[in-house]
This record gives structure tokens, sequence and C-alpha cells, in this order.
């Protein structure tokens, strides 16, 4: 198994998780997708025992987290997990996340915030209200309740591994990789998860990108709709 | 009718174009994949400027009686939206193929420092940060 982290200058968060991620199943295999950072970030993340992939300069969360995908079905993984740099997913709930992966059940599992029982996370207004744009927009296109488009907290077997490794957005990957995954006619489940407030440094949301990035994803959601998709088969091309 | 002057001076300036054009191409400064659809820009535009009947045909056609060198802005701005939409494919092309490279150089790098023993060895590279960055969902 193979646990995927995304990290853009999180040098005071990752060497915690890196441990938290072990000490949840010390099977994880770690990789740690430096995407440009300025601080520390990789250091930290080798010195804890993490694979270090170092990106040459930043691509953005998506082509980072990409990059994970792919060195998962390079070295051949079965199962991935896909936790954010920052800290804000707890490898505590890893084991949510996976059952239904153990079961069968499904090809990517999603942890959401918001599927009933779990009220407590309240983001800021300006985040709710896309979240809960892009939840409904998904949910209408894909005929599926989904309640969290937005999490990047997920597990994934092996042909959701060889589908993000060989298709996967950008910016908020997350919403229109739900899209995407349910296009090429994969299993989406989402488990309902908590999350931890960032400990370290500032989102890289502001409220003016947040209204740009809402346009622009509902655009590439629109789009991705009428795009036409290769049915998920044996050996995927390469880009 | 078209003023014979315009005519002189657009003729001109068109030659002008495609002579720029293939100068540059035979600098190899210009790859002939993107010259092609300058010199046609290039060629298009002088046929219009010498060919002052066949500007006036046309503008008549289009209803447009008073002046026909309008013409010649309107295809030129035609042709100038074309040449810039299909750079933006090319761009697209090219963000894409950059990332599978970036992707591509940090998994072999990887791979090559725990061949060598080195991980952790990263010093960054050239890390230029120009790109927004990442790390965290809505």
């Amino acid at each position: 198994m193979l646990a995927i982290v995304p990290a853009y200058d999180e040098e005071g968060a990752i060497g915690r998780l890196v441990d938290e991620i072990r000490a949840f199943d010390p099977a994880f295999d770690v990789v740690v997708v430096d995407d440009g950072s300025t601080d520390a970030t990789a250091e930290v993340a080798a010195a804890r025992g993490a694979a270090v992939v170092v990106l040459p300069f930043n691509l953005g969360i998506g082509g980072a987290v990409q990059t994970g995908f792919r060195y998962a079905l390079e070295r051949g993984y079965e199962r991935a997990v896909r936790l954010d740099g920052d800290g804000q997913h707890d490898p505590a709930e890893l084991g949510k996340l996976l059952a239904p992966l153990e079961r069968g059940e499904a090809d990517i599992v999603t942890g959401s915030r918001f599927v009933v029982g779990r009220g407590e996370y309240r983001p800021p207004l300006a985040r709710r209200l896309g979240i809960t744009w892009f939840a409904r927009l998904v949910s209408l296109f894909t005929r599926q309740r989904v309640t969290d488009t937005t999490s990047g907290f997920q597990a994934l077997n092996r042909r959701g591994i060889e589908l993000f490794a060989r298709d996967y957005p950008n910016d908020y990957p997350e919403v229109e990789a739900t899209l995407l995954v349910h296009k090429c006619g994969l299993r989406l489940v989402e488990v309902p998860v908590e999350m931890r407030e960032r400990e370290h440094g500032a989102s890289s949301i502001t409220f003016v990108r947040s209204v740009y990035y809402m346009l622009k994803v509902t655009l590439a959601l629109v789009v991705a709709m009428l795009r036409k998709y290769p049915t998920l088969s044996q050996e995927a091309p390469r880009q | 009718m078209t003023p014979v002057r315009i005519s002189i001076a657009a003729s001109v300036a068109s030659a002008l174009l495609v002579l720029v054009v293939l100068e540059l191409i035979r600098g190899r400064r210009l790859k002939e994949r993107y010259a092609l659809l300058w010199l046609v820009t290039g060629v298009v535009l002088l046929v219009l400027s010498a060919w002052r009947d066949g500007l006036n045909t046309i503008a008549g056609w289009l209803g447009v009686t008073g002046y026909p060198p309008a013409i010649l802005f309107a295809v030129a701005t035609l042709f100038i939206i074309i040449v810039l939409l299909h750079y933006s494919t090319v761009l697209s092309t090219l963000d894409d193929q950059s990332t599978v490279l970036a992707q591509e150089v940090g998994i072999l790098r990887q791979r090559l420092d725990a061949l060598e023993g080195a991980q952790p060895a990263p010093t960054g590279g050239l890390s230029a940060n120009t790109s927004p960055p990442s790390g965290s969902s809505l």
C-alpha cells in the first residue's frame, strides 16, 4: 500500500504526518510529492523515511497528486491513499477509507466532511458555498448523491490508480475527478470522516481566488460532461 | 472604389509581412508549422490589397458600400484571431507536455537517488515558483 502526500511548503506539518501514517499502519510506504517547495519539505519528509519525489517546478495540486498516482502505477501498488501535506487529513481515519476497498464495494473512496452524522466541520462562508455548489452540480451530472467533491482524502484500488495516473485535472482537481470517475464507470463511495484544521501556514485560497476558481471549475465541469473519455481498458496509454 | 494610394500602401505592408516571415523561416527562427498561418495571412492580404476590383467586389457582397478598404481590416483581424487561437492550442499542448515531463523527471530522480542510496538528497534544483501554490483543497 502506498500513501501519496502532495506538499507545497509544508515543512512544519509534513514530518508529523509521515509519522502518523506509519503509526496507523507500518505497511504503508509513503511518497511525498514536493511541488516545488521553497522550504525544507523534501528534506524533512526524507528524514522521516518517506520516498520523496521533487518536482522541478510548481505544477499545482493536480499535477502534484497525479505524480503520486504515476509513481504508484509504476511501482505496482494495488492500493493507494492520498492525504494532503498540510495535515488536515488525519491518518487515524484511514481505516474508514480503506474498508469499502477491502470489501470490494468501490474503486475509489472519498472521505467526506458532510455525510450525515458529522456536522462539526464549518468551513468559511465562501468555501462552504463553493463546496455546496459543486456537490449539487456533480450530483446532478452524475445522478448520484455526492456531498463533498472537494475532498482530497481518498483511497483507491488499482483501477482507480490507473485512471488517475492517466488522466487527472488540475485546478481543484477533486471536483472534476469525481465526474471523471463517474464517466469512466468506476465505483465511487463516500464515507464520513473528520478533518482537522490546518496546523501550519495559511490556506492558499483567498476569497477572490475562490470566486475565480468556482467559475473556472464550473466551466471545466461542463466541458468535462461534454468530453469523450476512453473506457478504462487493459493497458492505459501513456499521455 | 478603393483609393490607389491605400492599395499601394497595403500591398507594400503585406509584401513586407510575407518577406519577414520567409526570412524568419530561412534563418530557422520560425518553424514551418507555425509560419504557415502567417504566410497565408500575408498572401491573402497582399492579394486583396493589390487586386482592387476583387476587394470592391467582396465589399459589395458584404454590403460595405462606403469604404471598401474596411474589408482589409476585417480580413486582417480575422486572421489574427485564427493565429491567436492556434497559439492557444499549441500552448495547451506544451503545458500538458511540460507537466508530464516534470512528473517523469521527479519520479526518475527519486528512483535514481534511491538506487544510489542518496535519498534524501533533493535540493530543489531550479525551483522557480511562478505559479500559485498548491497543497490544499477547498
